[in-house]
């Protein structure tokens, strides 16, 4: 880490592993005590063809734990973590391709196999791993700097909190629709009786501030609030990055120009979610978890929340460094790290590749518009000059952007959303199928950067209106 | 001879604040949600399942609970905290190194920071058990709004302290206010808004509007902080009423019909 010395460095290291390692411990040990007063069916685990009690297997993962904190003392030579060969490897294969491709193998996967995931025995072996890794990950300066970055310690808490919280509700969804399929109720029919809110309600409430409140305090206490430098105008930091929550639109500035990353589709994206109960005509899955029964709308919310904008804030924020470079979780951060870009506008790939001639001349209008008064020629001479570039130069462009925003709607209507249409009616169907053609977009654009180097489909620079 | 406790119970002052004997039986149980201010946004009795945490992740809960949180911590902190280029940065920088209730501002920030994150997650929860379908529509969009305003808030906040980190995020943030369609001066179609000269420029456009300058500088600050202390949680504590009270009107936590 920079400004410390390799000595201060492994003992800030040392410093936050031996408690991390001894709560995770600790975690291990009350599974461990838990399965072990209270039998459960999962209460024995398969090793080598032997059924051991899984109290036991808890039990000596958590003294492996201690061992690790114990080593996490010793200093860098006896530290704990992933092998050199490994980071480089990391470093030097991954990149946004490989990173979007394998979160979304990966996320898919999950979906899949979603009963074998959410088996206690085994969530509780992946949580495991994942904060293994962060341990294991954490002596490497590259990877400590970024990650325990004070205003970074929130996404690092958010990936582990939305991963405990996935399990819970997909447990509970595959257990509801596995019920339901045997015609049984839902779990949260079971609870049907009702109770006073004083003092069940009540109660749950007073502790939960209270705990919080200590959270919040020991939070406090043990990271300051960042404060740099005091602001200056000429002094640009680089990377410049928005606030984490932010940042999967800056991401969306590789792929997009500002208006539509930074305007257009924030507001859709609120817009989308406002529209969600006014075009999901499912009335199945009111009040309990489930995922077969509303498929499609699970399938459409998690794509958006988990993939395009979980995955990209991670990118963003840990992985993007000056330059907005991509850099490997292990890689220092370069500042002279240079990326060749040669990115190619659709028309350039049409007029120069494809006929080897040169771009078409912009249409000279203005002589149209001599007789007119300046206040209308004004406002007209950049609309049709505008529209006479969008038919000339970017023809190519405006006809496949007409196309996928204009014909593809009633063309899915009549095919793949067939039985949609017919039960949404034409505006509520609109809705949606302009809707899900803005949000696969951005997947669009990401392969066909990544595959043709395309930059702009659209690409009218001189009116500010690039796409 | 009565114990001090229930002199006090007995007391005309005590009986002036609290109109019901304590709840330790049914109907004193119920009469305490109906006649206290602060218990009767809640309903008399709830389905067990409406109350497990396995079910709601208490996620709407805690984030109100932050929001309080901000609120307080953030009226203790205007009092020493001066917007201006003088002395934005000199009281924070005091906050950290002088104050003894400078922790406020550790709590405020990392508060700020959770909210966010339960905003979240309660939103997520709130889709995965399908509980925006009707009757709940429109409290969905409402609370749609408050992720709007909780992100809005946070991102105001994020100047205040006036350090390299606050003006550059907030100068990559609104850079893209002037790439607005239309109303930005180098968004698609500003060309179009003109008047024989162009009505958007530099000094008149989206993002003009949202700094109070041309660029990141005082105007700005004291912009967000009116923004951030006054306008959006006034904006929020009026939607956070309107979320509540649909949730009783609208058939209360949702569950298995």
């Amino acid at each position: 880490m920079h400004g410390l010395s390799p000595q201060q460095f492994t003992e800030t290291v040392s410093s936050f592993l031996v408690p991390y390692y001894v709560s995770l411990a600790v975690m291990n040990g009350i599974a461990a005590l838990w399965l072990w007063k209270v039998p459960k069916p999962t209460s024995t685990i398969r090793l080598f063809g032997m059924a051991v009690p899984s109290s036991l297997v808890w039990a000596a993962v958590a003294v492996g734990y201690l061992v690790l904190a114990a080593f996490s003392l010793g200093g860098q030579s006896l530290m704990p973590q992933v092998p050199q060969a490994f980071r480089t490897a990391v470093n030097e294969r991954t990149g946004p391709v490989i990173y979007t491709v394998g979160t979304t193998v990966l996320l898919v996967v999950l979906y899949l196999f979603r009963a074998w995931f959410v088996k206690p025995t085994v969530a509780w072996t992946v949580w495991n791993l994942m904060l293994l890794f962060l341990g294991l990950s954490m002596p490497d300066p590259n990877f400590f700097a970024i990650v325990a970055k004070p205003d970074n310690v929130p996404i690092v808490a958010l990936v582990f909190l939305l991963a405990f919280f996935t399990w819970l509700a997909t447990e509970r969804a595959v257990e509801n629709d596995r019920r339901m399929d045997a015609g049984e109720p839902p779990l949260e029919k079971l609870d049907d009786e009702k109770v006073l809110v004083w003092p069940d309600l009540v109660y749950i409430e007073l502790i939960c501030m209270v705990a919080l409140t200590a959270l919040l305090f020991f939070w406090a206490m043990w990271l300051q609030a960042p404060l740099e430098e005091p602001a200056s105008s000429v002094k640009t930091p680089n990377p410049s990055k928005a606030p984490w929550y932010f940042l999967g639109l800056q991401e969306m500035l590789v792929y997009y120009d500002p208006w539509m990353a930074g305007v257009v589709l924030p507001s859709l994206i609120i817009v989308g979610l406002m529209a969600i109960p006014y075009i999901d005509f499912n009335k199945l899955g009111n009040g309990y978890y489930t995922i077969k029964q509303r498929k499609f709308a699970y399938i459409v919310f998690q794509l958006g929340f988990l993939e395009l904008w979980v995955t990209l804030i991670v990118l963003g924020t840990l992985l993007r460094g000056p330059n907005w470079n991509f850099f490997g979780p292990y890689e220092y951060w370069d500042a002279h790290k240079v990326e060749a870009l040669n990115n190619v506008n659709l028309s350039e790939y049409f007029w120069q590749w494809w006929l080897g001639k040169s771009l078409p001349a912009v249409p000279k209008l203005e002589w149209m518009l001599t007789a007119l008064p300046t206040w209308i020629s004004g406002w007209l001479q950049p609309m049709s000059q505008f529209v006479a570039i969008l038919f000339t130069r970017e023809l190519i462009g405006t006809l496949s952007l007409l196309f996928y925003f204009i014909a593809l709607p009633p063309l899915m209507a009549l095919t793949v959303f067939r039985k949609f249409y017919e039960r949404m009616g034409f505006i509520r169907y609109m809705v949606l199928a302009n809707l899900l053609l803005f949000m696969a977009s951005l997947p669009i654009k990401m392969i066909l950067r990544w595959s043709f180097n395309l930059k702009y489909l659209v690409s009218i620079p001189e009116y500010f209106f690039n796409f | 001879m009565p114990g001090l406790g229930e002199i006090i119970r007995e007391s005309q002052i005590w009986k002036s604040i609290f109109r019901h004997p304590m709840p330790v039986d049914r109907r004193n149980r119920i009469v305490v949600v109906l006649t206290n201010f602060f218990l009767h946004l809640h309903p008399v009795s709830i389905r067990k399942q409406g109350i497990a945490l396995s079910y709601t992740w208490c996620m709407g809960g805690v984030t109100f609970f932050l929001f309080l949180v901000e609120t307080v911590t953030g009226v203790l902190l205007m009092f020493y905290y001066r917007p201006t280029l003088e002395w934005a940065y000199a009281d924070i920088t005091a906050l950290r190194d002088v104050y003894s209730l400078g922790i406020m501002r550790e709590i405020h920030r990392w508060g700020a920071h959770a909210m966010v994150i339960t905003v979240w997650l309660h939103m997520y929860r709130v889709f995965l058990t399908g509980s925006y379908k009707p009757p709940r529509e429109f409290n969905w969009v409402i609370g749609v709004i408050l992720l709007l305003l909780t992100l809005l808030l946070s991102f105001t906040g994020y100047l205040l302290p006036w350090d390299q980190l606050a003006v550059w995020a907030i100068t990559v943030g609104s850079n893209m206010a002037r790439a607005t369609p239309v109303l930005g001066y180098e968004g698609p179609g500003h060309q179009l808004l003109t008047l024989g000269y162009p009505m958007i420029t530099m000094g008149s456009d989206a993002r003009f509007a949202l700094l109070g300058a041309r660029n990141v500088g005082e105007e700005t600050l004291n912009r967000f902080y009116i923004l951030h202390c006054i306008a959006i949680p006034l904006a929020v504590s009026l939607l956070l009423a309107i979320h509540f009270w649909r949730v009783r009107k609208d058939g209360g936590i949702s569950g298995p019909l």
